[in-house]
């Protein structure tokens, strides 16, 4: 089986856009008439559902952020009555409260039907074992997973996080195929399995497994797929757009496909707002398309990509996202500008003599500092060159950012090395 | 050609790292014979001339110190008043500009060396050619 949803996932781009608009529409409609909070703030933007003519216009209407969650909360953003809601999930938020997503007995049925789609295009099928190491909980990551399989006919052993020691017995006697599992997880699983003298090829029946909720290089799926000898699929996802299942790998592995008849994707200047085209890379925003109980309305995922819009050779129509570069939730604010870690690190890595890493340390409102380490391999003994160097980061800085920072520059090795997602912003302001 | 070689560590301004830098060379038994030390706001370079430069090099690169190694002259002075006058006079009616210098008591009270890192060590040379001068011999400290 090469396709779940054969018609849906190849549908012809135009007839996909054409899906899009009729249920943009549909969802504006719905969350105008019954959300106050959506009213409000279309209003606000002076805009009202039918102004929403073409795709593009998506652009006129207001974002959603984390704190719209807020508002009325928990059930400020719900179109439907209490009765009609079967699940809560939630995800941390900033503010002390978490952020509640409720979902109808429709809305959990169709993130199901997404991970259907997701796991046949990484060509699971009816027989395979999937071993689903997520946690299970108020979290979603697990549960959407554990649906969507079912609905394949796939075999599901509901293990949970920890106890490596069981995870690696339930491999061995259940014959288990598949794994979902975070990367740093895989990455100690695959470790404990080689210290117990376990050949994955020879001794599990390992194919593939689905890796996500934290980000990851290419260079540890390389290093895991190396291990255990599988396939391993980046899969991308949020509790606020039902979870795993938002974008995934398929076959060829080179992006993640986002089901355009269920979201909406647009790319964005993260500071600006400002929709960028296809292929630059910004924040991705969302919209959900065929949600009930609360749909969300360009809701700002923080996440950094960009789309790839040439077709995929899986020969499905709906466009690809790249891995996730970071998140635009790491700017910070010095002097009262916005600052994006990014900005420093294209300013560090266009200057010879810096190495890759560095740390962006912030004592005060009106003062960043920049630790960067000096590359070994070019210091030449000259004090002059390292003092121009410096003057020439802060400067670099300065006019990216506005803001003057304070340089400090390291011997190599003296800042902790990134393992997963990197801590850039080591934030020690107190009020 | 006269060159001797300076070894260029870069340390970050904090307690310790002078130290750090010395024991590796106090155990690999290296001779320290002429050091000096710029700093600058957070961070510095030190210098050393060492017997054997390429030993102390190989091993502070191999220990995880950012280094380098550069050419150098040594250019003798009489260790009494108006030594270090005599030569630096020469190279500044030269127009040789010192990037870096430090000094080699070869034996006190009677023979120095100062021992300076010029943009273009052989040009410098050949300039100095003709002068009245002595150039500190490799071969020497060893």
């Amino acid at each position: 089986m090469r396709f779940w949803d054969e018609e849906t996932e190849t549908l012809e781009k135009q007839k996909l856009r054409e899906l899009q608009l009729e249920r943009l529409r549909k969802t504006l409609r719905r969350i105008y008439q019954k959300v106050p909070h959506y009213r409000t703030k279309f209003q606000q933007a002076n805009v009202k559902p039918e102004d929403i003519k073409h795709i593009e216009d998506v652009n006129k209407l207001p974002f959603t952020t984390k704190e719209d969650l807020y508002v009325d909360y928990p059930f400020g953003l719900v179109t439907l009555p209490l009765d009609k809601l079967i699940r809560l999930h939630t995800s941390s938020g900033t503010t002390g409260k978490p952020k509640a997503i409720f979902f109808s007995k429709k809305d959990i049925n169709n993130s199901a039907e997404l991970i259907a789609r997701c796991l046949v295009m990484t060509g699971a099928q009816r027989g395979d074992i999937l071993q689903n190491s997520m946690t299970y909980g108020l979290f979603t990551g697990a549960f959407v997973m554990h649906y969507g399989a079912e609905k394949v006919g796939i075999l599901v052993i509901p293990a949970g996080p920890g106890n490596t020691e069981r995870q690696i017995n339930l491999m061995k006697d259940f014959g288990t195929t598949m794994l979902h599992i975070t990367p740093s997880y895989a990455l100690y699983m695959a470790s404990v399995i080689y210290d117990k003298g376990i050949d994955p090829r020879r001794d599990l029946k390992l194919k593939r497994a689905y890796l996500g909720a934290e980000p990851y290089s290419e260079e540890t799926r390389k290093k895991i797929e190396d291990m255990l000898g599988i396939d391993i699929y980046n899969c991308y996802g949020l509790t606020e757009m039902n979870g795993p299942g938002v974008g995934f790998e398929c076959k060829y592995k080179a992006g993640l496909h986002i089901w355009e008849d269920n979201f909406l994707m647009e790319i964005i200047n993260p500071d600006t707002g400002e929709p960028l085209p296809d292929g630059e890379i910004g924040e991705l925003v969302l919209t959900t398309l065929n949600r009930e109980a609360m749909p969300l309305v360009r809701y700002r995922t923080r996440d950094l990509t960009r789309i790839i819009s040439e077709s995929c050779k899986c020969g499905r129509t709906h466009k690809r996202i790249s891995r996730i570069l970071g998140r635009s939730d790491d700017m910070f604010i010095v002097k009262g500008v916005n600052i994006f870690p990014q900005q420093i690190e294209q300013v560090l890595m266009s200057i010879k003599g810096v190495a890759q890493n560095y740390q962006i340390v912030l004592e005060s409102y009106d003062e960043m500092t920049v630790k960067v380490e000096i590359d070994r391999e070019l210091f030449d003994g000259r004090i002059e060159k390292l003092v121009r160097m410096k003057e020439e980061i802060v400067d670099k800085i300065r006019s990216t950012t506005m803001v003057k920072p304070k340089v400090e520059l390291l011997e190599p090795g003296t800042l902790p090395i990134s393992e997963g997602k990197a801590k850039r912003v080591i934030d020690n302001r107190t009020i | 050609m006269n060159k001797v070689y300076m070894i260029s560590v870069f340390a970050e301004n904090k307690p310790g790292r002078l130290e750090r830098i010395t024991k590796v060379l106090t155990e690999a038994n290296i001779n320290i014979l002429a050091f000096s030390i710029t700093s600058t706001n957070g961070f510095g370079v030190i210098k050393f001339m060492v017997n054997k430069w390429k030993e102390a090099f190989d091993l502070l690169k191999e220990r995880g110190f950012t280094v380098s190694l550069n050419e150098a002259i040594g250019i003798e002075m009489k260790d009494q008043p108006g030594g270090l006058y005599e030569v630096v006079k020469i190279l500044s009616s030269k127009g040789i500009n010192i990037e870096s210098a430090s000094v080699y008591v070869a034996e006190t009270r009677k023979r120095a060396y100062l021992i300076v890192e010029i943009e273009d060590t052989a040009k410098a040379m050949d300039i100095l050619k003709g002068e009245n001068l002595k150039f500190l011999n490799p071969e020497e400290i060893k």
